[in-house]
């Protein structure tokens, strides 16, 4: 039981770590209106979480990089909150566009990424 | 300094999910992920709230903000979860179940975004009556 928390705590620390990095910079460069940094992270960790759900690579990995980093580096919580910002300043497009985005690339990218993973079992 | 505080406040966030996922599914067994529903929603709730409080107090330091707002929380409530537990209730079939979980994801986590904004309001409102000379 220890080592598994152990195994979340360092891959959720890494995955907030890469999430605040990505976004920090992302933002600094690229600034809009639609939250794209969220956008991108929640697209990307959709894929690789479904890739390592399809891959069955053990408990631990799943733990380590599964359960810790790329639950910790997706958030739903922050989409959320932002989404309301959108609402608050009127901006429906943008909201229309990253709600469609969140969930319907999401799920896409996350089938998509178990059926890769399936290919990749050990 | 910022990124250390959101590195740990973020390990802390995901072991709580782990944990809180574990002790709701021993609780409540089912094939539907009421865990991951609950937390996310319990995040949106949280972060609505202290978003707009951190956002009307100046003074409160940046590690602190961030640590908590996007380190614990943001860690605490997860995307890449939810779509792959949507995928695998597609694939078992459980068709009533997927449609029910997006869209109680979707309607949920706006409703306690919005609510945790609104909480703040009113604690907003009532603090400035309390100091009006009566």
């Amino acid at each position: 039981m220890t080592i598994n928390l152990l195994l979340v705590a360092i891959g959720g620390f890494l995955g907030a770590c890469a999430r605040y990095g990505f976004s920090t910079w992302f933002n600094k460069r690229y600034p809009a209106i639609l939250p794209r940094a969220t956008l991108l992270i929640n697209l990307s960790g959709s894929f690789l979480l479904g890739l390592l759900a399809g891959a069955a690579w053990g408990d631990a990995v799943y733990l380590l990089i599964g359960t810790g980093f790329m639950g910790a580096y997706t958030t739903f919580s922050t989409f959320n909150v932002e989404n309301i910002q959108l609402v608050r300043n009127k901006e429906w497009k943008a909201l229309l566009i990253y709600v469609a985005a969140s969930y319907v690339l999401g799920l896409l990218l996350a089938y998509a990424g178990i059926s890769v993973g399936m290919t990749m079992k050990g | 300094m910022n990124i250390i505080a959101v590195g740990l406040f973020g390990a802390a966030g995901a072991l709580l999910r782990y944990l809180m996922g574990l002790w709701i599914h021993g609780w409540w067994p089912s094939p539907f992920p009421f865990g991951t529903l609950i937390i996310n929603l319990l995040g949106c709730l949280m972060l609505g709230w202290f978003s707009t409080w951190a956002a009307s107090l100046a003074s409160l330091p940046s590690w602190l903000r961030l640590g908590f707002g996007t380190g614990f929380v943001g860690a605490f409530t997860t995307f890449s979860t939810f779509s792959v537990e949507t995928v695998n209730l597609i694939h078992a079939e459980l068709w009533g179940s997927a449609l029910l979980y997006v869209m109680s994801s979707f309607i949920g986590g706006l409703v306690f975004a919005w609510a945790g904004y609104e909480i703040f309001q009113i604690q907003l409102r009532r603090k400035s009556k309390g100091v009006q000379p009566s």
